[in-house]
């Protein structure tokens, strides 16, 4: 429990200057528009912008009203509008609209756009094609990190992931190299870049062009290496169910930047708190990483001693008295209110997961990363369609099954696609085409598929171009090869050992011990190694993409063999879980070093699922 | 622009008054606002307004050489760049370049490069600066060209950072494609859309989907912007040209989603029956529409139905766009028993959808367990056989039956019925145990002569009790011989 950090752990740069960086030029932005002015804020921005910035310091800057932008017909009464988006073609026309109506009533106001983290030239295309360019003025505000915590920062662009591997739009490949550079002017250079996925290289090149650009300035730098790494090069492990506390509170009650409401039913009165949970909160920051199977037993002991401590003012005189209320009191109650929301938050997560559902959901997620009684786990997931329970959940194992076998036998898909729309909506075919194409949940035999596809485009185009589609096409439709890397890299430990949660041993800890994330592994082999070499077979199965570069000179840097070379950048391109963060922290536990995790969100699995429905349930 | 001439671009790489270059645009700062101002100067009064426009004010909204844009350009350049660069990585497998390479104009490229290119990343780092120092001493009529002359790479790179290009000198579809090309080449798939805007306004349909099919890239590019512009049909026309027909046919059955509208929805779901979906795809589809066209009867006789057992449960929601299987419950729950004939009985519902019997058994005993109508319950699971008995069967696990009638609150008669069916002999017993079924419990350890659990069952039960005794008579049984 509660891991003792090895002495020599390096500690981590203070990335609270981000946050400090991020709200001076949000300040710069809005005396641009001097004079009172509504601001309209983008719903998935607020608490983002809570994190650096207040109301109070909006009210300084002449901010008078602040709204959600809800894409509605809207209230305000101001002669100045700012709007701070995301660089989004709807929220564009909505504005476009706003101020078009304006102009038809006759009503004169000054309208500012303020993208983040940066302006798209097709939302500018449309407020010109709306007629509205230049009675709207727009700016950007380069807020590229948000620091979560001590060791996670989010680009906070969870349409990350959909654009990307989904649509195959690349607007946000030079967002994430533009956050890396950031991080890199503020924090110091890099001796080392690894990195696996399409995205990672053109993300690495895009950070590599501004590199080129910037001056070449001497720094002692704050980290070691840079791992690059697609979400879509490990499917797996954010479609487990967490069982790390951290990765269980996100699954249940959903972590929205860093903050969760607990409802009545944890809190045992008749309302929601809102908390923020990081390594401030001292009692979260020791049963964060643990096996939920720990987290009560911990907890139970927690609050013994802090009975203990109470009980010290028994036969206190005045002056102790005086000195326990002072210095311990404010602490004690401090940890004592902390304590009492997770004894909460585990016994209603408890009441929820031991629940037979749970636990057969559980055991059917292990039977499919083993490779093991696959017909009772299609038999499982059957049912659990028929009686429509959890669409998501459902959902998620399908696509399990698809990529730990390859995909499905033609009989199971077709069945099993049969009765999901039947359960879920007919709509969910659309569903299924994206996680199709995804390569999330495919029917076996996905050449044949592939063949139709060039087949009909060959009717059209010379031989030479087919060459090049199928391969542009295959990259999507490519096989997982799961069980072969699983096999290759010991993902799975061997059936019928015993784990002991309380001691882990390896990673697999954060799934029971069934299972070691296949992205953390990655990452782990290729520190080891230094590189690729011995990981070709294995890369091969991840369809290559993987690369390896040194900074010049720093082998022969014998200085820079300080704390630095400790820290391990490690960037998920389309998200990461708390399961693999919690991974990451014991893998540097157990090598004395620290990884710094950049995301571009947290996700799990409901979410993953959720940004590839089609049907707007 | 400048480095169209060879002899200047000589000049300005060899000559000593290197300098002048304004490499560092930060030292040079003030200058280059000079001749920035000197050359909109020489510009203003230029009978051509709208390239007047693209000239002046940048890609990022502001007046170069305004406060702001010099806060940013001062931001931006300070940089704490490492001593080493890190090398380049080939990215272009998967990536390739695709199309171009036979272009004339790629010819010329390919001749031009040579010379420029030990200043590549030199005259790439920023060509704003440098491009506005020689400009002043052209003639005006070249002047007026500055930012249109660019080469694919230049103006690609120009975009990137937000500052003033301009697209109109790419009128050969050779230079358009270059372009295009160049902009896939550097991943930025801001600028990517940027070029297809360009292109979508300057080039045909047909000719711009003919190059999209050789760039996938850019394809999906274009998909996802005409998509977030709700071009429908211009998509639907892409697919079509594409051979993509089973997209196209799915991009059309989604517009369904934006129709409220439930008799509109339906005609527009029939419309959909001929669209060339997959096999499987175009079952489902027509039972989308069947659904649809179900659910608006039954909806239509329902609201004012006023049978008993709407006014003993009223409904709580209408039952339109509910997906099959919540279909099915709701005619479980008030249709049952209806002859096969009407559209909203179980049976017609579960032929027409070919539900399986499982599903059809799942559904209907949750609807009838929650009316709590134990003997529909009961029949669900009853058949005779051949000589007239009745025996009970279930497609799906008597565990899970169980488990069903509990959610439900059946009374512990009726769930003891059902464990006692139960197959497995340890399921059984767990179940037994979580529903409290006394009398199996004891019989199930009597059977496996387990006195010590028998013992300790007993204690969980109430002193006196009938179970209480039951335990205690076979305790005191010496016929039985205990294993423990």
């Amino acid at each position: 429990m509660a891991h003792t950090e090895r002495r020599d752990a390096p500690g981590l740069p203070d990335f609270s200057l981000l946050k400090r960086l991020a709200r001076d030029q949000l300040i710069f932005l809005l005396e641009q528009l001097p004079g009172k002015k509504d601001l309209f804020i983008d719903a998935d921005l607020m608490s983002p912008l809570d994190r650096i910035a207040n109301v109070t310091i909006l009210k300084q800057h002449e901010v008078d009203k602040l709204y959600k932008v809800e894409l509605k017909p809207i209230a305000s009464s101001s002669d100045q509008l700012c709007f701070l988006i995301r660089p989004r073609i709807q929220t564009v026309k909505w504005i476009s609209d706003l101020v078009n109506s304006d102009k038809v009533a006759g009503r004169f106001r000054r309208y500012k756009i303020i993208f983040t983290p940066q302006k798209f030239y097709a939302c500018e295309t449309v407020l010109e094609e709306q007629g509205v360019y230049g009675d709207v003025t727009t700016d950007e505000w380069n807020f590229y990190i948000l620091p979560l915590d001590d060791d996670i920062l989010s680009l906070e662009l969870p349409e990350f992931f959909r654009d990307n591997f989904l649509e195959g739009d690349q607007r946000w490949v030079t967002t994430a190299g533009s956050a890396l550079h950031l991080l890199q002017s503020v924090y110091g250079s890099f001796s080392k870049v690894y990195g696996i996925g399409r995205c990672a290289k053109m993300v690495y090149e895009s950070w590599r062009e501004l590199m080129e650009e910037g001056e070449q300035r001497t720094r002692q730098p704050e980290f070691a290496k840079v791992f690059l790494i697609d979400r879509d090069v490990d499917f797996v492990t954010p479609l487990c169910s967490q069982v790390v506390y951290e990765g269980l509170v996100d699954d249940i009650f959903r972590i929205k930047c860093g903050s969760v409401e607990f409802g009545p039913d944890v809190t045992s009165s008749d309302k929601s708190i809102k908390v923020m949970l990081n390594s401030q909160d001292k009692v979260f920051n020791e049963i964060r990483n643990e096996h939920f199977s720990n987290v009560f037993g911990f907890l139970s002991q927690k609050a013994k001693n802090l009975q203990t401590a109470y009980d010290k003012r028994r036969g206190m005189d005045i002056q102790q008295m005086k000195a326990f209320v002072a210095d311990e009191l404010k602490g004690l109650k401090q940890e004592h209110r902390l304590l009492s929301l997770h004894i909460g938050a585990s016994e209603s997560m408890m009441k929820k997961k031991t629940k037979q559902d749970f636990q057969d959901l559980l055991k059917t997620e292990h039977s499919l990363l083993e490779g093991f009684e696959i017909r009772e786990c299609i038999t499982h997931i059957e049912e659990h369609i028929n009686r429509q329970v959890s669409m998501i959940d459902s959902l998620r194992l399908l696509c399990l099954l698809s990529i730990t076998e390859n995909g499905l036998l033609s009989k199971d898909y077709k069945s099993l696609k049969a009765q999901y729309l039947q359960s879920y909506g007919i709509d969910h075919l659309l569903t299924f085409a994206n996680l199709r194409q995804l390569g999330l949940l495919e029917e076996q035999q996905a050449g044949e598929t592939l063949t139709v596809m060039e087949s009909k485009v060959g009717k059209l185009v010379t031989d030479k171009t087919v060459g090049k589609l199928t391969d542009a096409f295959s990259s999507l439709a490519k096989k997982s090869n799961f069980r072969a890397l699983s096999k290759r890299l010991a993902l799975v430990p061997k059936s019928g050992e015993e784990y002991d949660l309380r001691v882990p041993r390896d990673m697999a800890y954060v799934f029971s011990g069934a299972y070691i994330p296949l992205s953390c592994k990655l990452i782990e082999q290729v520190l080891e190694r230094d590189g690729w070499t011995g990981l070709e077979e294995v890369t091969r199965m991840l369809n290559g993409q993987e690369f390896a570069v040194t900074g010049g000179s720093s082998s022969s840097d014998a200085r820079n063999k300080t704390d630095a070379q400790r820290i391990v950048l490690v960037m998920f391109l389309g998200g990461c879980t708390f399961s693999e963060i919690s991974a990451l922290r014991f893998l540097g536990r157990e090598r004395g070093c620290r990884f710094i995790v950049v995301t571009t969100a947290i996700t799990n699995s409901a979410r993953l699922l959720e940004a590839l429905l089609e049907n707007g349930a | 622009m400048t480095r169209a001439k060879p002899e200047d671009d000589e000049y300005w790489n060899s000559s000593k008054f290197k300098a002048f270059t304004f490499d560092d645009e930060d030292d040079e700062f003030s200058q280059l606002k000079e001749s920035k101002r000197a050359v909109n100067s020489i510009l203003v009064g230029d009978d051509d307004d709208d390239e007047d426009d693209v000239e002046r004010v940048s890609w990022s909204g502001e007046p170069v050489g305004s406060i702001s844009w010099s806060v940013k350009e001062t931001a931006s350049s300070i940089r704490s760049g490492s001593e080493q660069s890190f090398p380049k990585i080939d990215t272009t497998p998967s990536l390739s370049k695709q199309g171009s390479g036979y272009s004339l104009s790629s010819l010329f490229k390919a001749k031009s490069k040579p010379g420029a290119f030990q200043s590549f990343s030199e005259s790439f780092s920023d060509t704003s600066s440098r491009t506005y120092a020689p400009e002043l001493r052209k003639p005006k009529s070249e002047g007026k060209d500055f930012v249109s002359d660019l080469s694919p790479e230049e103006t690609v790179r120009r975009m990137q950072k937000g500052r003033a290009f301009s697209l109109e000198k790419f009128r050969s579809l050779q230079d358009k494609l270059l372009l295009l090309d160049e902009a896939v080449a550097v991943y930025d798939g801001n600028i990517i859309t940027a070029v297809l805007i360009f292109l979508k306004k300057s080039l045909s349909k047909e000719i711009l989907f003919r190059e999209l099919m050789a760039r996938d890239v850019a394809l999906r590019h274009y998909v996802h912007y005409l998509k977030e512009m709700g071009e429908q049909k211009l998509l639907v026309e892409l697919l079509k040209a594409l051979g993509r027909t089973e997209d196209m046919a799915l991009m059309h059955y989604k517009e369904h989603l934006n129709i409220k509208d439930e008799g509109r929805r339906r005609d527009f779901l029939k419309s959909c029956l001929s669209l060339p979906f997959s096999q499987d795809d175009a079952t489902h589809v027509q039972d989308h529409y069947t659904l649809l066209e179900r659910q608006i009867i039954i909806e239509a006789s329902d609201k004012k139905a006023d049978g008993e057992i709407f006014k003993k449960f009223p409904r709580k929601a209408s039952i339109l766009n509910m997906p099959i299987i919540t279909t099915l419950y709701y005619s479980c729950f008030y249709h049952y028993g209806e002859s096969e004939g009407t559209f909203s009985s179980p049976s017609n519902i579960r032929k027409t959808f070919r539900i399986s019997e499982k599903q059809y058994i799942l559904t209907a005993l949750g609807a009838r367990a929650k009316l709590r109508s134990w003997f529909d319950v009961d029949s669900l699971f009853n058949t005779k056989n051949w000589l007239g008995y009745t025996k009970k069967r279930s497609p799906i696990g008597f565990h899970r039956v169980v488990d069903i009638l509990h959610k439900n609150s059946a009374p512990v008669n009726v769930l003891q019925e059902y464990v006692n069916l139960i197959d497995d002999p340890d399921l059984k017993l767990s179940g037994a145990l979580k529903y409290k079924c006394h009398d199996i419990v004891i019989n199930i350890y009597r059977d496996l002569k387990d006195r010590q659990q028998l013992i300790v069952y007993r204690e969980k039960l109430e002193r006196d009790s009938p179970e209480y005794r039951k335990i205690q008579q076979l305790l005191n049984n010496v016929q039985i011989r205990w294993k423990n």
